[in-house]
């Protein structure tokens, strides 16, 4: 049996790579598809915990996360189109008019 | 079971007048404003009248209850109206010479500007003064009493656009505020050790209690700061310097609030709270010595001052301490008979000036009259018999009061009676000096002049010529007699100053002193129930009806002060009608002396260097540079100043860089992770 200990350094390893992608990748799909990466790295440490213990809450806690995660990505996707039809850059740096 | 008189009309009806005059009197006609104003003074009159009528058949004293006003545990204030003998004369003299007085305001103030502003101060000053009168309790009384207060500030401020006016208000409104401090400690005593403020019960708690012949105590301390109150109100030293400043009002609101009726207010409710002072020998002393003083220092003044109002206004004083050497020497009957007798002719004074005043268009020094008799024959003819009246000649209305209080005082102290008599001799020299000045000799004024000067406003009047004005509309045709709505009131009240006196005949005279009797019961009937407690045999001699001393002895005195009174008369006719130019002599020859006397003992300017000035330095530094701009300013302006630069480093996080926003939430949960782990392994 793999330790949990293993399960729970890839989960941070690809939680710590979201993060990271997140705050350099200046387009917003990259970021976007950072979000996803830290969720399912968030996911896998449910996952291995839930068989660790042998509780079920853990994964069905994964499947509300999947849902929302499906939800966001159809919302985001749209906003991303919506946002290249007006302003043809999908750079976040360019889509600055929320700034003081 | 009495009769219901509804006594709340009394105050209540000039109030509606005022409110009416107040609210929509800027709409009205001149017409309207005085028919609403006469109207619910006159009705307050009539009230007064049919409640006099009724009087007899009441059980007195007298009390009406309208309302609860405070209630706290045992302690109780309320609206109601207390109606005795005492009261009713109040009454009588507040609605009669203010019903009077009103009517000839509309005369005067007929080409003034604010002509209904000024009828809507006099019904308000008329509602307020009637509920001083008419309170049952202190605290009733004290609203009256404030009110009454603040009428007169209005109108003594009538004219505010004139600075001098407008500065007189204050005056008198912050000088009454040291009495009035003195009345509120006094009714904070009563509550505490009485637990009432109704004159009845506090009376009833006080009656069983002995004069404080041993020191001060309780009594003698209410007694003083009421006094305190007192001197405020009716112009006693050290407070009476308002008064002569009050002259800045228009004349027939100095004859009304400023000679005849609220100044009064504080020999009222001296007499009012004689049960208090009956039994604190130390409070009456300190009434007397009060009273006797300010009647010999105001008449001095009296002498020098040359402008008509300003001698009136310092008679006033002085005959107001009159008052209060009755009331200090236990003759509290005395006291009220001559508030009411020195109502009619100083109030006619007053009006009889304000028409003089009329007829030269506006001026008020007397060296600038002369020689009026002929032209104004009316003011002329009533002017005199206040004259003679307040001079004290019989068989004037003033005789027999102040002839009361002297003898009444005599009996009390021979002090009392020697500087009483000189100021009698001293008010009658000066108010002949008044005569001699306005109505004979030759007229010293710019006759006609007045056409080409009556828009010169340093010309010394109290008007504020501004919109005005009176000169222009009446100043044509040079001297000329008042219209009749101003001379009928001075009839009236000439009258009045000729017969008022009657009621009050003394014993040694052959009269029975009707007044006195009938004031018997509010200012006796409290000894007698004393007796029986504690045995006050000593003041009952003293309070009793008829002096033991034969009447020979009183006629003897009462010969003497008509000589006093006759002597300045002569005196007067001396100086300023056979000899014009000796008393400039004589003023020269006085040098120091007489300047003090005509600069007011230069009272006014040590008050203003002992409390005015430190006061205005002490507020200015301390509280408005120190405490108002460096401490409460300036922590509103530092707090504003802090939280804009606060914000002002904090907004450039509001970059609207997406990735910076998501960095600081990071370094967010980087930091909460931190203090979890570090939290974790303590």
């Amino acid at each position: 049996m793999v330790p949990i200990s293993y399960y729970l350094i890839l989960s941070g390893i690809l939680f710590a790579c979201g993060a990271t992608g997140f705050l350099i990748k200046r387009n917003i799909i990259s970021i976007f598809m950072s979000i996803e990466l830290m969720l399912n790295g968030v996911n896998l440490s449910f996952v291995a915990f839930a068989a660790q213990w042998h509780a079920l809450s853990g994964q069905i806690f994964v499947f509300f996360v999947m849902v929302v995660a499906a939800a966001e990505a159809a919302v985001g996707l749209a906003i991303i189109i919506s946002v290249y039809r007006t302003r043809e850059t999908l750079n976040v740096d360019h889509v600055d008019l929320l700034k003081l | 079971m009495t009769p219901h008189l509804h006594l709340w009309l009394i105050p209540v009806l000039p109030l509606v007048g005022a409110t009416i005059n107040g609210f929509l009197g800027k709409r009205f006609s001149r017409q309207t404003v005085a028919a609403v104003a006469l109207l619910f003074s006159g009705a307050a009159f009539v009230m007064v009248l049919l409640v006099a009528s009724r009087f007899s058949s009441l059980a007195t004293p007298h009390i009406e209850f309208l309302a609860t006003w405070i209630r706290a545990g045992k302690f109780q204030v309320d609206f109601s109206f207390y109606l005795d003998q005492l009261s009713l004369v109040m009454l009588l003299v507040v609605t009669g010479v203010g019903f009077l007085i009103h009517i000839y305001s509309v005369g005067y103030m007929w080409e003034e500007g604010g002509f209904y502003r000024f009828f809507t101060y006099l019904n308000l000053f008329m509602f307020f003064m009637l509920t001083l009168v008419l309170a049952s309790n202190y605290l009733v009384m004290f609203i009256g009493w404030e009110g009454v207060g603040l009428a007169s500030y209005l109108l003594i401020g009538f004219w505010f656009t004139k600075d001098s006016a407008a500065s007189a208000g204050k005056k008198a409104f912050i000088v009454n505020r040291v009495g009035d401090f003195g009345f509120l400690i006094a009714l904070f005593l009563l509550i505490k050790h009485f637990g009432s403020l109704n004159f009845d019960q506090v009376f009833r708690s006080v009656i069983p209690m002995g004069p404080e012949t041993g020191g001060a105590g309780l009594l003698t301390a209410v007694g003083l700061l009421l006094m305190v109150g007192a001197a405020g109100k009716s112009a006693q030293i050290p407070l009476y310097v308002w008064l002569p400043d009050a002259m800045e009002g228009p004349t027939p609101v100095s004859a009304l609030i400023h000679a005849a009726t609220m100044v009064t207010a504080g020999v009222y409710m001296v007499s009012r709270s004689h049960v208090i002072f009956e039994r604190a020998p130390m409070a009456l002393t300190v009434v007397a010595i009060i009273g006797t003083l300010t009647a010999l220092f105001a008449a001095t003044i009296g002498i020098t001052q040359t402008d008509i109002k300003k001698v009136l206004a310092y008679s006033t004083i002085s005959q107001l301490g009159y008052m209060f050497m009755a009331c200090g020497v236990g003759a509290f009957s005395a006291g009220i008979f001559h508030l009411m007798t020195h109502a009619f002719f100083k109030g006619l004074l007053f009006l009889a000036a304000g028409s003089v005043i009329h007829a030269v268009s506006g001026e008020q020094d007397m060296r600038q009259m002369g020689g009026l008799r002929t032209k104004i024959p009316w003011t002329f003819w009533t002017m005199t018999i206040a004259t003679f009246a307040i001079a004290g000649i019989p068989p004037l209305a003033g005789f027999f009061s102040k002839d009361e209080i002297l003898w009444r005082a005599y009996q009390a102290s021979w002090v009392y009676w020697l500087i009483g008599l000189f100021t009698a001799f001293l008010t009658a020299f000066y108010m002949f000096r008044l005569w001699f000045m306005t109505f004979f000799g030759k007229y010293r004024g710019t006759a006609e002049a007045h056409e080409e000067s009556a828009g010169d406003l340093a010309h010394g009047d109290t008007r504020p010529g501004a919109p005005a004005s009176h000169r222009h509309g009446h100043g044509h045709g040079g001297i000329h007699e008042s219209p009749r709505l101003m001379v009928i009131p001075l009839v009236v009240l000439a009258f009045l100053s000729l017969t008022g006196g009657w009621i009050g005949v003394p014993g040694s005279l052959g009269g029975s002193n009707r007044f006195d009797k009938f004031l018997g019961p509010v200012f006796h009937s409290t000894i007698t129930a004393g007796v029986e407690g504690h045995g006050l045999a000593g003041e009952k001699e003293a309070e009793g009806p008829e002096p033991q001393t034969g009447h020979g002895t009183e006629l003897i005195f009462t010969g003497i002060s008509v000589l006093a009174g006759l002597l300045g008369l002569v005196l007067a006719w001396q100086l300023y009608y056979r000899n014009p130019q000796l008393p400039q002599q004589i003023a020269a020859g006085l040098g120091s002396l007489y300047d003090a006397v005509v600069h007011k003992y230069y009272i006014d300017e040590l008050y203003a260097a002992l409390f005015v000035k430190p006061l205005i330095a002490g507020s200015a530094l301390i509280l408005w540079h120190g405490i108002d701009q460096d401490v409460i300013d300036a922590s509103v302006d530092n707090g504003a100043h802090g939280a804009n630069e606060v914000s002002d480093s904090v907004r450039h996080m509001q970059s609207g860089n997406l990735r910076s926003y998501a960095g600081w939430v990071a370094a967010g949960a980087a930091a909460v992770i931190a203090y979890m782990v570090w939290m974790g392994t303590r």
